[in-house]
């Protein structure tokens, strides 16, 4: 099955060591899902994202600190804003705001992360088999 | 190579890691490898059986002079194991260590998509690509120097606090510990007799004091709180307040046990969990240190009673505020048992329901035989995990130390009072390790195991001047049964202590069981997110005294390699600012929790500064800004657009 190109920003202390985790338990999830890990998922600029689509992905992924962020519990909040103001520059753009998930990922939450991840690419392919 | 590369012209050589098989087993390393070479500025690429090996990082480091390198990329396992591996084999080559990355391609491809190997394989030349993208922008960085203090404030006069306190004297630091009570010891001073060793904590403490007080860089305050922190690692500015005991040494026993005497206030003895009465001047034990009594302000009347009695006893004191410059911040704040609610197995509403901290100190204040509000106990009936392994409450966790010492106090009820009759109510014994030899020795000494889970809980009720407790034992098939005791003793757990003003004042980093969150687990165990901010002992989770010292004694290893060469070297992940871009909005000011961005006036107007010692490297200020002015080094904005380009292709 072709998978649709998934980008997902993760964070170096807490939601991308459970990306690891779910390799080191062989947990499988499409290899079209690629991370770029950023040191908190507040830092996340929309810009990036829109890029992201305008790059070529289907969807993007923001696996958040929530509340495990070593910078404070404020993350989830700003972290919301970005969500927020992303869905804003995508329906501008005509992007279906769909396309972009965000949920917090703990850094052991490796079963969490691939469920979630699998779905997400399920239902990205049958929205765009749907636009075929 | 992407559009924000452009050509930098720099030379990059790209290693890729077998990892014995774990990589090449999946990915097919020399296609790869083969491919990765016909990148723009890649000017070398290997394969290599493992890139950590000693012989693999002399290879780099002879290749990045030979060729010579401007950059490179290692594609192997998570950066978390080697990334500060390799950025030594780039500065060994000469390079600045931050024109080097770390692909990811083992846990995020290899092993994550071991069931699709030529995906596998194109996945992780995507990752290398964006690896390659990276480094090619990526700008030389200089780890931040600063001047570090070789001094320690610890918090938390407990065992953990002591111990850590006397080792770092002993490496030559000069250490302030502050303790919030007024004596010092933490909740071990209140235990009698413990596991495994039936030392009691007076023992412990008498020890761990006696040796505090042979070293002259070690200052104690204790009734002291900290009231506020300013600067960072290495140069903390930090104030304590001390509050007054009123009662100056040196100490005339005769004449404060007048003065005790005397005292007409009479409260509940917290020490002694409410089991027994105070005055308002008062001492816990005889050898608790400081050994000087305290007058509790909270209670007295000023009636000048004690006065009368007493010449060392002064009501005027003023408390005191310290200023204490330190390196490093060390909490060893502790735990507080958990409370029963009211109504919880019994708790506050049958009058024989007590908690096993209630029955530690029942056991340290009984003699011969073992009684509660007079009447002679012959049965006991201790409830597990209250407060602890909560399927539906906050307290998730198991507490580590309840088993063992509800256990060791069953058998201490058994040899030394002659209570006869023990029934362990339990979810599951942990006497995990070593301890399990309490378990059997309680075991074969006849006391009663029945079990129960938390979707069937027990039933705690009045039978006369007894406790009757229903349970539906799963170790005989989920039979009802019945039992009856003279005393209940609930085995509550840990929770964290009540910190509220600490946490605020240090910006302590907490995690969701509301205990004190260090950087990863396993990686960088007794660190936070504030750089020279460690933890230590039971204020990160819940851990008997054998593991709060481990953990605290680690936590002084830490500090160790912080302070005592003078300077700290920082992460130069730091937020920066275009002064030609910035338009001071005050957004960026309004996202930093670290209070590390400052407005200041330039001859062209207002703009944000980044004080570095204060800012932590989140990134939270750049996606607010709209003039995209504020930056973050190390993730810049030119650096992850590129990556994003690389990936997609």
């Amino acid at each position: 099955m072709n998978t649709p190109k998934i980008l997902v920003f993760s964070t170096e202390k807490i939601s991308d060591p459970a990306l690891d985790f779910a390799g080191l338990m062989k947990l499988h999830y499409p290899a079209s899902v690629h991370a770029i890990v950023l040191p908190c998922s507040s830092s996340v600029r929309p810009e990036w994202i829109i890029h992201a689509f305008e790059s070529g992905f289907k969807g993007v992924y923001i696996a958040a600190d929530g509340s495990d962020c070593p910078y404070g519990e404020s993350c989830i909040a700003k972290t919301a804003k970005i969500v927020e103001r992303s869905h804003v520059l995508m329906k501008e753009k005509g992007i279906p705001t769909d396309r972009l998930r965000m949920a917090a990922v703990c850094s052991v939450c490796a079963e969490i992360f691939v469920k979630q991840i699998n779905i997400f690419a399920e239902e990205l392919n049958a929205s765009l088999k749907k636009e075929d | 190579m992407t559009k924000e590369q452009g050509n930098t012209g720099k030379r990059i050589g790209v290693y890729i890691c077998r990892c014995g098989s774990n990589i090449s087993d999946y990915v097919d390393v020399d296609t790869v490898c083969s491919e990765v070479a016909k990148e723009k500025n890649v000017r070398l690429a290997r394969v290599m059986m493992f890139a950590c090996a000693d012989s693999a990082q002399k290879e780099i480091v002879a290749d990045i002079t030979n060729e010579p390198l401007d950059a490179i990329v290692v594609a192997s396992c998570s950066p978390k194991l080697h990334l500060h591996t390799f950025r030594a084999v780039a500065e060994r080559g000469g390079l600045n260590p931050f024109n080097y990355v770390q692909v990811n391609i083992r846990e995020q491809s290899s092993w994550a998509h071991s069931d699709n190997p030529p995906q596998a394989t194109e996945k992780a030349f995507n990752l290398i690509k964006a690896g390659i993208a990276r480094v090619d922008l990526a700008e030389p960085l200089m780890p931040v120097t600063i001047p570090a203090e070789n001094s320690v404030l610890i918090l938390g006069a407990g065992v953990a606090g002591m111990r850590s306190a006397i080792e770092l004297a002993d490496l030559g630091s000069q250490v302030f510990l502050v303790e919030r009570e007024f004596f010092v010891g933490g909740r071990v001073a209140q235990w009698g007799k413990m596991a495994t060793t039936d030392q009691t904590g007076e023992e412990i403490v008498t020890a761990l004091y006696n040796q505090i007080r042979t070293r002259k860089n070690i200052q104690v305050y204790t009734g002291a709180h900290i009231i506020s922190s300013k600067g960072s690692i290495g140069n903390f500015n930090l104030q304590i307040k001390v509050v007054p005991r009123y009662v100056k040494p040196p100490c005339d026993p005769q004449g404060f046990r007048k003065a005790i005497e005397a005292c007409p206030v009479i409260v509940d003895d917290e020490f002694n969990f409410g089991l027994t009465k105070r005055k308002a001047i008062f001492h816990n034990y005889k050898s608790e240190f400081p050994a000087l009594p305290v007058i509790d302000m909270a209670n007295c009347t000023r009636c000048g009673e004690c006065l009368k009695h007493c010449t060392g006893i002064n009501l005027d004191q003023k408390e005191e505020i310290i200023d204490i410059h330190a390196g490093t911040i060390f909490l060893a704040t502790g735990f507080n048992p958990y409370e029963p609610r009211p109504g919880e197995f019994g708790f506050g509403e049958l009058s024989n329901v007590i908690t096993l901290q209630q029955l530690k100190r029942l056991l340290e204040l009984s003699k011969g035989e073992f009684r509660f509000r007079e009447k002679k106990i012959e049965s006991i009936a201790f409830i597990y995990c209250v407060g602890s392994r909560q399927v539906d409450g906050d307290n998730k966790y198991c507490s580590r130390y309840c088993c063992t010492s509800a256990i060791h106090a069953a058998l201490q009820l058994k040899q030394e009072f002659n209570v006869p009759v023990i029934y362990h109510l339990n979810k599951g014994i942990r006497t995990y390790g070593k301890q399990e030899v309490l378990y059997a020795q309680s075991s074969a000494a006849g006391d009663v195991y029945l079990q129960f889970v938390e979707d069937e809980p027990l039933l705690v009720e009045i039978y006369g001047e007894q406790a009757k407790i229903t349970i539906n034992d799963l170790l005989t098939a989920g039979q009802e049964i019945t039992v009856t005791a003279d005393l209940v003793v609930l085995v509550t757990g840990m929770v964290p202590r009540d910190n509220i003003d600490l946490n605020r004042i240090l910006k302590v980093p907490i995690g969701k069981d509301k205990f004190y969150n260090e950087i990863h687990p396993k990686l960088r165990p007794v660190e936070t997110v504030i750089d020279g901010l460690v933890i230590s002992g039971c204020c990160q989770g819940p851990r008997n005294i054998h593991e709060s010292v481990s953990s605290s004694l680690a936590a002084v290893a830490k500090v160790y390699t912080f302070i005592n060469k003078g300077e700290i070297q920082l992460e130069p992940t730091l937020a920066i600012v275009n002064p030609d871009a910035c338009e001071w909005c005050g957004l960026c000011l309004a996202a930093c929790p670290f209070d590390a961005i400052q407005m200041v006036e330039t001859g062209k107007g207002k703009i944000a500064q980044i004080i570095e010692g204060n800012c932590k490297g989140c990134g939270m200020c750049t996606p607010v800004c709209p003039t995209e002015a504020i930056d973050l080094k190390g993730f810049t904005n030119m650096e992850i657009r590129s990556m994003i380009e690389a990936m997609s292709g």
